[in-house]
């Protein structure tokens, strides 16, 4: 095809306009609700089903009416697990896009990488995801899981089970080390004894010898927050070793990701975690939750707590905003902060005033037939490892990740 | 007693892992010098061909020793004749070529089975020896490993396919000269190191988390060994594996996982150092 410089000045024209025209449209009347997740790539296990679930609190909100008579449009972008293009886009999304918030970032460090410029550009963020915790900044709300939540009521419960002598396995990065500071405290608070610690790289998945120094150290109970594919290598071989009926086993991780459903249920039976969301809650709001997301997407098992938690997190948004009259920043999180909470699938969700993070219900539980049965429910655990750092009531200047020290 | 028992068992499953992840690239890279990166992938694709088989109602010894081997070596057979048999001798070509096929294989492992972990639980049940559980599957791993070594060395030592081999490997001109096909035999030399990692990958499944991104934890490991091995193929890789397995295994249960990896990598950096041309370069010159 041949063009003249006439017809291409002419084209360029058409279509600047016709690109310009829905963007000058939209922000007049609608909200703009910016996402960003690793919709590809290796994190997508996690990702995918969390942007499912932002789409499905979306088109609730718009079903039901929109927020303050507008309706919410989602601006969404795919960081395909490369946390180069967490700044890239957030760029986009604060200064181009100029959404009214922004949700989503997987992992920490993710999360870093673009909390600065979503504080800089006075954007409202919220992160859905269970962390490490110590995360201290006015313009940031949490709505997952800390490891205190968990293993505050998991590690008596599990001790209970079993006994006093704990061994801890962790991931070698900030969330295992810290995770395994908290095990430790309250293993010792609960007149417990950690008889050996030990730190795995995230690719190690040869487990044989770490188990023969197990049975050395002959713990009553083995603490495991291994994160990802390598480690789950783990609790195959500690199958395979025959020790799963000698020692139980304990985890904050497992089954983020849906990982119990990979393993056979001869390996993942009795394995004991805490967390806030099971697919197998029997309440009304869960089996209300999980019939809407059969009708939309038609197969309900890639829900996994994370995707629960970025429903719940847009829904507090939403709670927010409906309370402020406004999606102006300031008036949005003075809203929040008034310890404002909603009923998600996973139980009551409350904003701590004091830390931006949630107060949730946290649900022991035990894999069983690669589900996970739910043993007993403690309702509205608070952010007490954050709480310890943290208080943006009298220190709203706060910009800190904080690492915990117990 | 026991103990010591079950720290043996340890080791020389330590050490047979080890000559297992690198038999496919001794063949691949120490006989036949192509820089295979592809060769963690290769092992990938033996582990999925396992689980795919057993989840269609195959026997898991079979998946594992029959079905994967030879799919594996079938997808070797078909890259060898579509990419490597064009950069016999270029060393550096070939590394980048099978760099991008380990990309295509895990782009389409990602396709086929999704990003997600996959696998299944082992087939032999653990026992105890005194006070201590040991992992049945173990054993298993370390006889598939003398298994393997002893065939080997029977085929390359004792059969005229295996001398015919080695002679191309040596001398492709003489080899044509006296009526062989070297087009043919590399490409037979190719399948046999395809079908060997795609062994090693259906062996270790049971073990691990299978995701696409498997193989790149083998690679390191395997390339170590085999240069470190130096130029015998067979004395090379079992002598090599010996000596990083004992290290590995002795750091490790004196002090933890990760002190014995980086024992491993130091160990690896002296021996290269003192031994340049690996260790059969000195010690066992001139054995298979």
């Amino acid at each position: 095809m041949s063009l003249n410089r006439r017809e291409l000045l002419g084209g360029a024209a058409a279509l600047s306009t016709a690109a310009m025209l829905p963007s000058a449209s939209m922000a007049a009347d609608t909200i703009q609700l910016g996402s960003i997740l690793d919709t590809s790539g290796i994190f997508d296990a996690y990702g995918k089903p969390m942007d499912q679930a932002m789409r499905l609190a979306v088109k609730e909100i718009n079903d039901a009416g929109g927020l303050l008579g507008k309706q919410v449009e989602v601006a969404a972008y795919d960081t395909q697990s490369d946390m180069a293009l967490y700044s890239q886009y957030a760029q986009q999304l604060t200064r181009q896009d100029k959404v009214d918030v922004v949700h989503g970032g997987i992992l920490s460090a993710s999360r870093e990488a673009i909390r600065q410029t979503m504080r800089k550009t006075k954007t409202l963020y919220f992160y859905n995801v269970q962390y490490e915790g110590g995360v201290c900044d006015r313009n940031i709300f949490v709505t997952g899981v800390t490891p205190a939540q968990q293993v505050e009521v998991l590690v008596p419960y599990a001790m209970k089970k079993s006994g006093p002598k704990v061994h801890i396995l962790a991931a070698d990065y900030n969330y295992g080390q810290i995770t395994a500071r908290w095990i430790q405290k309250f293993v010792e608070d609960n007149g417990g004894e950690v008889v050996a610690t030990d730190f795995f790289p995230l690719d190690v998945a040869d487990f044989g010898s770490t188990i023969t120094k197990i049975q050395q150290t002959a713990p009553d109970l083995v603490f495991a927050p291994l994160v990802g594919g390598a480690h789950l290598s783990f609790f195959r071989q500690w199958s395979a070793a025959g020790m799963k009926d000698k020692v139980p086993l304990a985890s904050t991780t497992m089954g983020v990701g849906n990982e119990h459903k990979v393993l056979t249920p001869e390996e993942g039976n009795g394995i004991m975690v805490a967390y806030n969301y099971s697919q197998e809650l029997e309440t009304p709001a869960n089996i209300a939750f999980k019939a809407k997301w059969q009708a939309e997407y038609g197969d309900t098992t890639a829900i996994h707590e994370l995707a629960v938690s970025t429903y719940q997190g847009i829904m507090l948004w939403a709670a927010g905003v409906r309370k402020a009259g406004s999606v102006e920043r300031d008036a949005v999180v003075d809203a929040l902060e008034t310890g404002i909470s909603i009923e998600g699938p996973a139980g009551k969700v409350t904003i701590d005033p004091q830390t931006h993070h949630a107060t949730v219900d946290v649900h022991i539980m035990e894999f069983e037939g690669q589900g996970m049965t739910v043993i007993e429910t403690l309702p509205q655990r608070a952010p007490i490892d954050t709480q310890a750092v943290c208080d943006l009531q009298a220190n709203p200047g706060d910009n800190t990740q904080y690492e915990i020290e117990i | 007693m026991d103990l010591s028992f079950v720290i043996l068992v340890e080791v020389l499953y330590g050490v047979a892992s080890l000559v297992l992840i690198s038999a496919g690239l001794a063949v691949v890279f120490g006989m036949m010098k192509v820089i295979n990166l592809a060769h963690g992938e290769f092992m990938m694709m033996g582990g999925y061909a396992t689980i795919t088989a057993v989840g269609l109602g195959v026997n898991v010894f079979v998946a594992m020793l029959v079905i994967a081997p030879l799919v594996v070596g079938l997808i070797g057979l078909i890259v060898e004749r579509l990419v490597i048999r064009h950069l016999y001798g270029r060393l550096v070509d070939t590394m980048l070529a099978t760099w991008g096929l380990s990309l295509v294989f895990i782009g389409l492992a990602t396709m086929i089975f999704g990003n997600t972990t996959t696998g299944i639980s082992t087939p032999i049940p653990g026992f105890a020896v005194g006070g201590y559980q040991v992992n049945g599957y173990n054993f298993f791993i370390i006889i598939v490993t003398i298994v393997l070594v002893i065939a080997m060395f029977a085929v390359l030592r004792g059969t005229r396919a295996g001398l015919i081999a080695r002679g191309t490997m040596q001398r492709s001109d003489m080899a044509a000269a006296l009526g062989y096909s070297p087009d043919r035999i590399y490409m037979m030399t190719f399948f046999c190191g395809s079908a060997l990692s795609g062994l090693a990958g259906a062996v270790l499944a049971p073990l691990v988390g299978l995701v696409p991104t498997s193989g790149g934890a083998y690679i390191a490991k395997a390339f170590i060994t085999v240069i470190a091995g130096g130029p015998s193929l067979i004395a090379g890789l079992v002598s090599s594996a010996t000596s990083f397995g004992l290290v590995s295994q002795f750091f490790t249960f004196a002090i933890s996982p990760v002190i014995g990896e980086v024992a491993l990598l130091i160990a690896a950096v002296v021996l290269l150092r003192t031994m340049p041309q690996g260790i059969t370069g000195r010690f066992f010159k001139g054995k298979l």
